[in-house]
């Protein structure tokens, strides 16, 4: 690990200050992911703003009738909160298919949100890489890509973001909240995390000099229609290599509203809500899941050792959504 | 006085923290993970180093009550707090009923990873979310055996959930 300088902050105006003023600064939290790019050298902050001591760590109950996650609440805490386990099983489910209890324990919203890639090649500072290195290549398109996207990648890098909690979030329709030297935004949480395009060095629209401050979940939680399906190479402790985050509004057997998110599958979570309407007022069965799923994957590419993945996402899609709307998984044939 | 040109800029600070029910107040350089703080400084070597990057969970230690991986956090962001290792849980001589129950139940062969596994089993039952055997398998999943006691691992987790819910 390379030295650095640390600083605790007292407020979230001085911690904006603080990363703001410095060049090279960052800010660390449960520092799960963070310190072990440092001790790769894969990440070389010169200066650290400690946030642990801000008042961000409450989970309560928006006027809206919503949820506001406290960036600083632990992947554990949020997890197993009563509000979350009862009207979001979704983000509950999703946060505990990722990571262990050790590193849930002191992993942070806000930062499971910011956690980077675990492309092999971005770990391995001995090889080229557009996203730690930009400007170098990427290593990953004709080497081994196993876990990497199938869709909205770009020449320049295809790597995954690997969170599951953000999957479900993308299927909440979070709203991000953030403050910067110029005051506070909200940014939906579909425009947080980019595609890699040019510029695959930066992971999210916050600038370096913004931190997370909550995240907001609006009332709709889906409660009784939702699956969290992840697809591992081991039932535990394992990114996935393709997740889906389901939440569906039912009258009966027929869809309302259908949100459908991807994990391991791009740089992002992957919505595509033209697919997702294509449900809207169909009845809960194989037949009409089917055609989302092919949706759902139209334009993929896979390379070398992942072209699994679409065939693989396409009947993820189906059983989640079985799941979800609670139809027999035998029915129908197929 | 001349400084010394080359030198790096050491970083330190002071900080208190009460190890096994004692009060210490140390300085510490700010990149030093709490594992190292503990096995270096302090001789508290039962916290082994592993991987440490968080994935044999051979590190693990109890943060004010909860289990966390002591190699992928700073010993400076932690002024203030408590913590357990492995050489804190025995009282006036006598072991951890989970300390026993590895030994009862025959639960570790080379023993490298049991300190980080006891530590993980208590944090487990202090959160009380393990209800089934498959709980027991992936809440314990952050803990590796590479000598593979999993078998005897998990029937010591079962255990000491019974004997804690009948408490």
């Amino acid at each position: 690990m390379k030295p650095f300088t640390y600083t605790r902050a007292d407020d979230v105006t001085s911690a904006v200050s603080e990363v703001s003023r410095q060049e090279g600064a960052k800010v660390i939290a449960g520092g799960t992911n963070l310190l072990d790019l440092m001790k790769i050298d894969v990440m070389q902050p010169r200066h650290l703003v400690d946030i642990t001591r801000l008042a961000l760590t409450t989970i309560e109950k928006t006027a809206e009738g919503g949820l506001l996650l406290g960036a600083l609440a632990t992947n554990a805490d949020t997890a197993y909160h009563e509000q979350v386990e009862q009207r979001y099983p979704l983000l509950s489910h999703a946060i505990l298919a990722g990571a262990t209890a050790q590193l849930r324990n002191k992993a942070t919203d806000a930062g499971n949100l910011l956690q980077r890639t675990r492309c092999y090649y971005f770990y391995d500072t001995h090889t080229a890489c557009n996203k730690r290195e930009p400007g170098t290549g990427c290593s990953a398109i004709h080497g081994y890509n196993r876990n990497h996207a199938i869709l909205g990648h770009s020449e320049h890098c295809i790597a995954t973001h690997p969170s599951d909690m953000a999957v479900a979030l993308a299927a909440l329709e979070a709203r991000i909240h953030v403050t910067g030297p110029q005051g506070e935004r909200t940014i939906p949480i579909a425009d947080f995390h980019r595609l890699p395009g040019d510029t695959p060095e930066k992971d999210t629209n916050l600038a370096d000099d913004e931190i997370i401050t909550a995240i907001e979940l609006s009332p709709k939680g889906f409660a009784r229609h939702y699956t969290y399906l992840k697809n591992r190479d081991r039932a535990s402790y394992a990114f996935a290599l393709v997740s889906v985050a389901v939440g569906l509004d039912m009258e009966g057997d027929t869809i309302q509203e259908a949100r459908i998110a991807l994990g391991g599958v791009a740089h992002k979570p992957w919505r595509n809500p033209e697919a997702e309407a294509l449900l809207t007022g169909k009845k809960a069965s194989r037949e009409n899941f089917q055609p989302v799923a092919d949706a759902y994957v139209h334009g993929a590419k896979g390379f070398e050792h992942n072209s699994f993945k679409i065939e693989l996402a396409r009947r993820s899609i189906v059983r989640a959504l079985m799941q979800a709307a609670h139809v027999d998984q035998n029915s129908n044939g197929n | 006085m001349q400084e010394k040109a080359l030198s790096p800029t050491v970083s330190t600070e002071i900080i208190t923290l009460t190890i096994n029910g004692t009060s210490k107040q140390l300085e510490v350089e700010v990149w030093t993970s709490l594992l190292d703080l503990l096995r270096e400084p302090l001789d508290l070597t039962g916290t082994k180093k592993g991987c440490d990057h968080g994935q044999c969970g051979a590190c693990t230690i109890l943060l004010d009550g909860k289990r966390i991986n002591s190699c992928l956090t700073l010993a400076v962001m932690h002024d203030g707090s408590e913590l357990t290792t492995i050489e804190g849980l025995a009282q006036d001589g006598e072991l951890h009923p989970v300390q026993q129950a590895f030994i009862d139940h025959d639960a570790f062969q080379c023993g490298y990873c049991t300190p980080g596994q006891i530590c993980s089993t208590i944090g487990l039952i202090n959160e009380g979310k393990a209800k089934t055997l498959d709980d027991i398998r992936d809440l314990m999943s952050g803990n590796i055996c590479r000598c593979g006691a999993y078998t005897n691992i998990v029937k010591v987790v079962q255990e000491a959930l019974e004997r804690n819910h009948k408490a």
